[in-house]
C-alpha cells in the first residue's frame, strides 16, 4: 500500500511537485496522467526513494520510504522506458543479477514462471541489445517482477510498442494484479490503457492533482467522450486549476 | 564539408570542459616527460638497472592505473548502459555498493595486470618479483590509493552525470608527475614538492626504487603510504556518501545517462 500525505519537491524556485496527496490500496491500479513535465516521473523518483522530498512523506506498507528506504525497496519495483538493462548480458544473465540483488530464494523457479508468462522462452539465451523493442521490454517487465514487488511503478509501460504487443502487456498485467497482492501506480499517455487497467485515475498539471475518480466517472464529470478528451480539456484549461 | 567542420566548432565552442581537455592532455604529457628528463640529463648514473626499475615502476603505475579506471569504469558502465536508475532502486545499501565495485575492480585489474607481469620476465629478463615480500603491501597501499581516486571520481558522477566522465579519465594523468613515479621527488620543483608528500604514490615509488636500488626495506615509507591512503580513503567514502545525498536532492539519480 502506498500513502503520499503533502507531497512537494522543488528544485530552486521551480515547484515540480505541489503538495499532492493520494493512496494506493491492494490490488489497485491507479493511473497518473499529466502532460509532459508535470511532475509524474518526480513522483514516481520520490516513491522510489531516488528523489529526497522537499515537504511532506510518502508512506510503503504504513513505513516512510526515507527512514527504511532499502527494506522497503525489496518489495517495490520499477519499470520506465528511459532504462535499460545491460544490453551485453543474456536475458537471462540480467534476471539472475536482479533476482541477486533483490534477495530472490527460488531464482530458477522465478525466472521460469516469468519467461513462460511474458513468453521470453525463446530469446532467454540472446543479449538483451539484439532484441526488439517489444522483447526489450517484456524483459524490463520481467526484471520489475522479478522480486514479486508488493509495490510496483510503471511509467509509460508500453511506450513505442506495437499495438499486438501493447495489448500483451495490458492483459498480463491484468492477470497479474488478480493473483498477486499488488499496488501499481501507472503513469501514462495511452488514455485507453489507462481506462482499461486502473480503478481510478489522478490528473496532474503544474505539479499538482487538479482532478481525480474513475475513468468512466471523469468522463461523465467533464461530458466528454472519452479519457483522451477530459486529459485534452484539462491540459488545455490554463487558469481553470 | 565545412558543414561538418562547423558540427564539431560548435561543439568545441560551447564546451569549456572540451577546450579544458584539449589543452590538459598535451600539457600533463609534456610535464611529465619534462622531469623524466631532467632526472636522467642530472643523474645520468643513478640507476644502475634503468630497465628494471623502469619497468617495475610502470607496472606498479600500471596497476594504480587499473584499478582505478576499473572502479571507474563499472560505474560508467552502468551509465553507457543506462541501467544506473535500475541500480540505485535496487535494495543495496551504499557501503554494499562501494565493497562490491572494489572486490569487481580487483578482479579486471588483476586480468589485465598479471598477463603483463608474466611478459616483462621472458622480453626483458626482469620480475617484479624480485621485490619480494614488500611487493604485497606496495601492491595493497596502490589498490587502496587507486580505489580512492575511484570513489572521488563516482561521487563525482553521481552528483553531475556523464558531463563529470572526462575527469574519471583524467585523475590519474594529472597525480602522474606528482607521484614521482620515475624520479626522485627532490627532481620537482619545491612547491610541487610540498604537494607531492601529501601522495601516497611518493612514498609508494621511492621505496620501490630504494628496494631495488640498494636492496634494503624501509618499512616507514610503506607505513606512511598507508596513513595517507587511511585519510584519503576515509573521505573518499564520505564524499561518497555525501555525493549520493546531494544527488537525491537535486535528482542527478533520474535519467542518468541520457
Amino acid at each position: 500500500m502506498i500513502e503520499v500525505i503533502n507531497l512537494s519537491k522543488s528544485f530552486q524556485n521551480n515547484k515540480a511537485v505541489n503538495n499532492i496527496n493520494f493512496d494506493i490500496g491492494e490490488n489497485e491500479i491507479i493511473g497518473l496522467l499529466g502532460p509532459n513535465g508535470c511532475g509524474k516521473t518526480t513522483t514516481i523518483a520520490m516513491i522510489l526513494g531516488l528523489l529526497k522530498p522537499t515537504k511532506g512523506k510518502i508512506l510503503i506498507n504504513k513505513k516512510n520510504i526515507e527512514n527504511h528506504r532499502i527494506e522497503l525497496l525489496h518489495k517495490m519495483n520499477f519499470i520506465s522506458p528511459y532504462i535499460e538493462l545491460p544490453k551485453k548480458l543474456t536475458v537471462k544473465q540480467n534476471l539472475i543479477v536482479y533476482a541477486k540483488l533483490y534477495n530472490v530464494k527460488n531464482i530458477d523457479q522465478q525466472i521460469e514462471y516469468l519467461s513462460s508468462a511474458l513468453r521470453l522462452d525463446k530469446f532467454i539465451n540472446r543479449l538483451t541489445g539484439e532484441l526488439s523493442s517489444g522483447q526489450k521490454n517484456r524483459v524490463s517487465l520481467a526484471k520489475s517482477l522479478i522480486n514479486n514487488p508488493s509495490v510496483l511503478l510503471l511509467d509509460e509501460p508500453t511506450a513505442s510498442l506495437d499495438p499486438e504487443t501493447g495489448n500483451f502487456i495490458r492483459s498480463f498485467l491484468e492477470d497479474y494484479i488478480k493473483q498477486k497482492k499488488i499496488s501499481i501506480l501507472l503513469a501514462s499517455h495511452n488514455m485507453e490503457e489507462v481506462k482499461r487497467l486502473c480503478t481510478s485515475v489522478m490528473m496532474m498539471k503544474n505539479g499538482k492533482i487538479i482532478d481525480r475518480g474513475a475513468p468512466s466517472e471523469l468522463i461523465k464529470k467533464h461530458g466528454r467522450k472519452n479519457l483522451e478528451e477530459v486529459f485534452l480539456k484539462l491540459a488545455r484549461a490554463e487558469h481553470e486549476f | 564539408m565545412y558543414g561538418l567542420f562547423l558540427r564539431h566548432f560548435f561543439l568545441i565552442k560551447s564546451s569549456f570542459p572540451r577546450i579544458l581537455d584539449l589543452i590538459y592532455w598535451p600539457s600533463i604529457q609534456i610535464i611529465l616527460w619534462g622531469f623524466i628528463s631532467k632526472f636522467f640529463s642530472t643523474y645520468s648514473d643513478y640507476y644502475n638497472n634503468t630497465v628494471g626499475i623502469i619497468l617495475t615502476c610502470a607496472i606498479l603505475y600500471d596497476f594504480l592505473f587499473r584499478s582505478s579506471i576499473s572502479f571507474n569504469m563499472l560505474f560508467l558502465e552502468e551509465i553507457w548502459s543506462r541501467n544506473f536508475t535500475n541500480l540505485f532502486i535496487a535494495p543495496m545499501k551504499i557501503s554494499e555498493i562501494i565493497i562490491s565495485l572494489v572486490f569487481t575492480a580487483l578482479i579486471r585489474t588483476l586480468i589485465g595486470l598479471v598477463p603483463a607481469i608474466l611478459l616483462t620476465s621472458p622480453l626483458f629478463g626482469i620480475s617484479i618479483l624480485n621485490l619480494g615480500v614488500p611487493l604485497f603491501f606496495l601492491f595493497l597501499s596502490l589498490y587502496i590509493f587507486g580505489i580512492t581516486l575511484g570513489l572521488f571520481v563516482s561521487s563525482g558522477l553521481i552528483r553531475f552525470g556523464p558531463s563529470f566522465e572526462n575527469i574519471a579519465w583524467s585523475s590519474l594523468f594529472l597525480l602522474a608527475p606528482l607521484g614521482c613515479i620515475y624520479y626522485p621527488i627532490e627532481i620537482l620543483p619545491e612547491f610541487f614538492q610540498i604537494l607531492a608528500k601529501g601522495l601516497p604514490l611518493v612514498y609508494i615509488f621511492d621505496e620501490t626504487r630504494n628496494i631495488l636500488v640498494n636492496n634494503f626495506v624501509n618499512f616507514e615509507n610503506i607505513l606512511y603510504a598507508f596513513y595517507l591512503n587511511a585519510i584519503y580513503l576515509s573521505i573518499g567514502i564520505s564524499l561518497f556518501y555525501f555525493s549520493f545525498s546531494k544527488a537525491r536532492k537535486k535528482g542527478s539519480l533520474i535519467n542518468m545517462g541520457e
